[in-house]
């Protein structure tokens, strides 16, 4: 859950359980000052009856009967494979073939497609990122792609363009430069990237529009700055509907939330949210909201050390010991120096050469230790045969292979122990394979499904699954739980645990509090490439990590200063490419 | 092994359940089964309808000439194959075939050296120029269309400053108006000529090769790290597979196929033919390309491959025989292509294809 709007102390996260049983009731202080509608909805701009979509004979989405108010923020929860995405792709339409009526301002439409859809005033933005940004034309050219798909303008203007972009840019208050707006969109920072699709998709000046878990690659900070768009946007009457795994953030912003499960609307309830009952309705069991560790298991043994490595070319150098028999959890912003540090250790990138004062010849570059051994991985095979595994940030691109059985992409790092004198034997390939998908409860249909047909969650489960049944010393799982609902981020950090008592290691990574908080015995905060914070889960408070984690930017007057080395004019970052593969 | 069941049933799908997984209706089996066994079948008509109106075509002689006149072609596919595993692809093959004819006919004609010489010196050609396609695919970082493009043109070239555009024959007179020492020997012919029992030496190399590649890649964890990398390169480095290794090796392979097929041949002709293996590149590309669409396995295989290859050869057998002229054979190699193409991407259920220069460096 990000952080939102809150202060450290103010319980925009759920209750703990000390405080919440099942009729806890949460409610951010001062609800009436925050700009959520009071009235039950008047003015319906989208409505849906009887809407069901099915995929061959599965029917994922059955009977949906809802409707989207002027000037109101609704909420859209649901496990992975509740339907959302397909209730998105109808509304949007993106998928045609759906079944029931939808009435746009009282009118039964036939959604055929995005560019019909937007014509009814129904403007989507969708998760990936990456897919609705188009690398070599211009930011401009990208805030104003639907006219250059469209016919309206056959001939295009330069200056004209940069007049167009520039105003579409005012409506979120963004003021890029011209050359910003002449550089590379595939070049933009993922949350930058995220804010020209938003931009573009209220060009049409819709009525509604709809966000599909909008802050799932922004910082916190970027995700406040959203808010506050939002928010403006609302109060201007624009209907949303927000997807979102984050309570948090919908505690924040929504009017109102709607759960769907299994392809059926379980609930549609009206601020103030009862949370464990929404739970309830998102799992279809009862199941605890937070789940802080009573104690936190203190590990004896130090698996591995770094010592004096520096993260970024800015910050100073980083000595830290990881023991095993713990959950070390590392909490940092985007830029803070998690992936760097999850790299050095993983053999994807070598420790940098020591800070910039002592650049000189021969200053050492930071060294690493494993089990006490000098540790120098040069490529992740090496890192793998020395028994640390990384579960990679981008599961798309760096975990799965597509297309691939659940088996082969679980066997892909064990060939070696799959095969006698090269030749591969299935049964030892399904055997490991069979284990992981018990161990996390896969939910798949058989080994042999292609690894495609699972939800997000149930890859996410493949993919960590596979690096833990390594056996490794040293487990480190950088953002394990982007995009993966509460019920598969429970049975992660479950397996995790059972694999630090046998004295292993484990690192998760991530920028979000909470899923810090759940996982971790102990917890380290990681600011602009230094530690801020280090201790364990049950001597800390929640208010001190949070305090330790948005460090020098919570007292800031720009709210977006989370990583280092940033300039306030948005100039083009230093930031890996939204497109483009990481240093081979 | 608990396998938690899915079944059509929703509650038991559960709160993380999947969508869209169950596809057992009867028009989805079929479709599959269409793209799975449809060129097998097209295969098995064309050669029993022309087993029936030309009875020269049902002879064991015609069997072993057809895949013995394929072979080459269908080595050459088999390389590009390689290439296609990692995600590549090589345009440089027919251009390598060529090099090895020449260098073949240069090592013993003007070299007057045996057989078994020049056989050495053109596979170790075939595998230099496997790792210089390697080298600027995978060190140079060139897009793999490009950088074979390129090796092409270099190959051609080099081949004809070395053999000063002329072909190279047998006892041919010199531009110092003396004759060549050597000859085409018999130990090279006999990779034309030569049987083994009573199956010519090009369909054993053909079908050993299908088969050594077919287990190499189906049945070795460095087939599946091959097939791992055209998939997802990032993910198979970070799975700990090297994969600019895998991808020398597959460029290197192809190389080393190509020149084999130039010495076949070349053994065929029995000159050095400066224009031999100009025609092969769209052949080879064209059955790796059908190969990938047989059987619906939807990626680069051996026996597809070489399926792809059969069913040229029998095509383009059975238009000679019923009196078709040798121009009408692209036209059917061009359908064949086509409707090969429409099994992989159109009416194949698969997301992905792993096909020819899906992704650069």
């Amino acid at each position: 859950m990000s952080l939102s709007n809150a202060s450290p102390e103010s319980p925009a996260s759920p209750p703990s359980p000390a405080e919440g049983n099942d009729t806890t009731v949460v409610s951010l202080p001062g609800d009436s000052n925050n700009g959520f509608s009071d009235s039950a909805p008047s003015d319906t701009v989208v409505s849906l009856s009887g809407v069901s979509v099915s995929y061959g004979s599965n029917l994922v989405l059955r009977d949906v009967t809802l409707s989207f108010a002027a000037g109101r923020i609704t909420a859209l929860l649901g496990a992975n494979g509740a339907g959302k995405s397909t209730l998105i792709k109808a509304l949007s339409g993106a998928n045609p073939r759906y079944s029931g009526t939808i009435e746009v301002g009282g009118a039964v439409v036939a959604l055929s497609s995005p560019t019909v859809a937007r014509g009814h005033g129904i403007s989507a933005v969708h998760q990936k990122v990456a897919d609705g940004i188009v690398p070599g034309l211009t930011v401009a050219e990208n805030v104003l792609l639907d006219d250059l798909a469209g016919s309206r303008h056959p001939l295009r203007n330069r200056r004209r363009d940069l007049v167009d972009a520039r105003a579409a840019l005012a409506v979120l208050g963004l003021e890029w430069s011209d050359r910003v707006l002449r550089a590379d969109a595939g070049d933009l920072r993922i949350s930058d990237a995220q804010l020209l699709i938003l931009a573009r998709a209220l060009r049409s000046r819709p009525r509604l529009l709809i966000l599909d878990e909008p802050t799932s690659a922004l910082t916190s900070a970027e995700s406040d700055r959203l808010f506050e768009v939002l928010r403006a946007l609302r109060a201007d009457g624009l209907a949303i509907v927000y997807v979102s795994h984050r309570f948090g953030e919908i505690e924040a912003l929504a009017d109102s939330a709607v759960v769907l499960r299994d392809g059926v609307v379980q609930s549609h309830s009206e601020r103030p949210f009862v949370w464990n009952g929404i739970l309830h309705d998102m799992l279809g069991r009862a199941t605890e909201l937070t789940h802080q560790r009573a104690q936190s298991d203190r590990g004896a043994t130090t698996v591995a050390e770094v010592s004096a490595v520096t993260l970024l070319a800015e910050s100073a150098p980083v000595s830290l010991a990881i023991r095993g028999g713990e959950v070390l959890g590392i909490l940092g912003l985007i830029g803070a120096g998690k992936t760097e540090l999850a790299e050095i250790l993983a053999g994807l990138a070598k420790p940098r050469a020591g800070a910039p004062a002592g650049a000189l010849a021969g200053a050492p570059a930071g060294t690493l230790t494993l089990g006490g051994e000098p540790y120098a991985p040069r490529r992740p095979w090496d890192a793998i045969r020395a028994g640390v595994v990384l579960v990679p940030e981008d599961r798309q691109r760096q975990g799965i292979l597509p297309g691939w059985s659940v088996m082969h992409n679980i066997s892909l790092p064990f060939l070696r122990a799959s095969s006698r004198l090269g030749t591969l034997r299935s049964s030892r390939e399904s055997t490991r394979a069979s284990e992981v998908v018990s161990a996390l409860d896969v939910v798949t249909e058989n080994l042999n499904t292609p690894i495609d047909d699972l939800s997000g969650g149930n890859q996410q489960k493949v993919v960590v699954g596979r690096w833990l049944s390594a056996e490794p010393r040293l487990a480190i799982l950088d953002e394990p739980f982007r995009g993966v609902d509460i019920a598969a981020r429970r049975e992660i950090g479950a397996r995790l645990t059972t694999l630090v008592r046998t004295g292993a290691a484990a690192v998760v990574l991530s920028s979000d509090v909470d899923e810090i908080v759940e996982v971790s015995d102990r917890i380290i905060v990681l600011v602009a490439g230094s530690i801020a914070l280090d201790g364990y889960a049950d001597e800390l408070d929640r208010s001190t990590i949070v305090e330790a984690f948005l460090g020098e930017t919570a007292g800031n007057a720009s709210p977006r200063d989370g990583a280092p080395g940033e300039t306030e004019p948005r100039d083009i970052p230093q930031h890996p490419p939204l497109v483009n593969g990481p240093r081979l | 092994m608990t396998i938690p069941p899915v079944t059509t049933s929703r509650k038991t799908v559960g709160a993380s359940g999947l969508t869209g997984l169950t596809r057992s209706s009867f028009g989805d089996r079929a479709a599959a089964g269409v793209v799975r066994w449809g060129f097998v079948a097209v295969t098995i008509l064309l050669v029993a309808f022309f087993a029936f109106t030309e009875p020269n075509f049902r002879t064991v002689d015609n069997l072993f000439g057809m895949l013995k006149f394929i072979a080459p072609t269908a080595i050459a596919g088999l390389g590009v194959m390689m290439a296609m595993t990692v995600g590549g692809i090589d345009l440089s093959v027919g251009a390598s075939a060529g090099f090895a004819v020449s260098i073949a006919a240069w090592t013993m004609v003007i070299g007057n050296q045996v057989g078994g010489v020049a056989i050495i010196v053109v596979l170790v050609c075939g595998l230099l120029i496997g790792a210089l396609n390697a080298l600027l695919i995978v060190v140079a970082r060139i897009p793999d269309l490009l950088a074979t493009l390129t090796t092409m043109f270099v190959i051609v070239g080099l081949k004809l400053l070395i053999v000063d555009g002329k072909s190279i024959s047998s006892k041919m007179s010199l531009a110092d108006g003396s004759t060549a020492p050597g000859s085409f020997t018999a130990d090279f012919l006999w990779l034309d000529r030569g049987s083994i029992g009573p199956v010519p030496v090009p369909v054993v190399l053909f079908l050993a090769i299908t088969a050594l590649l077919w287990f190499l890649l189906e049945r070795t964890r460095w087939g599946r790290a091959l097939y791992a990398v055209g998939a997802n390169a990032e993910a198979a480095r970070l799975a700990g597979v090297r994969v600019q290794l895998y991808r020398t090796f597959a460029y290197m392979a192809c190389g080393l196929l190509a020149s084999i097929a130039g010495l076949l041949l070349g053994a065929r002709i029995g000159q050095g033919d400066v224009s031999a293996g100009n025609s092969l590149l769209l052949d080879a590309v064209a059955v790796s390309l059908v190969g990938v669409s047989v059987l619906g396995i939807g990626r680069p295989n051996a026996w597809g491959t070489a399926l792809g290859a059969v069913l040229i050869a029998v095509m383009v057998t059975g238009f000679t025989m019923i009196g078709l002229p040798y121009y009408a054979q692209d036209f059917g190699k061009g359908i064949v292509l086509l409707v090969a193409l429409l099994f992989s991407f159109t009416f194949s259920r698969r997301r992905t294809v792993v096909v020819a220069g899906s992704h650069t460096n």
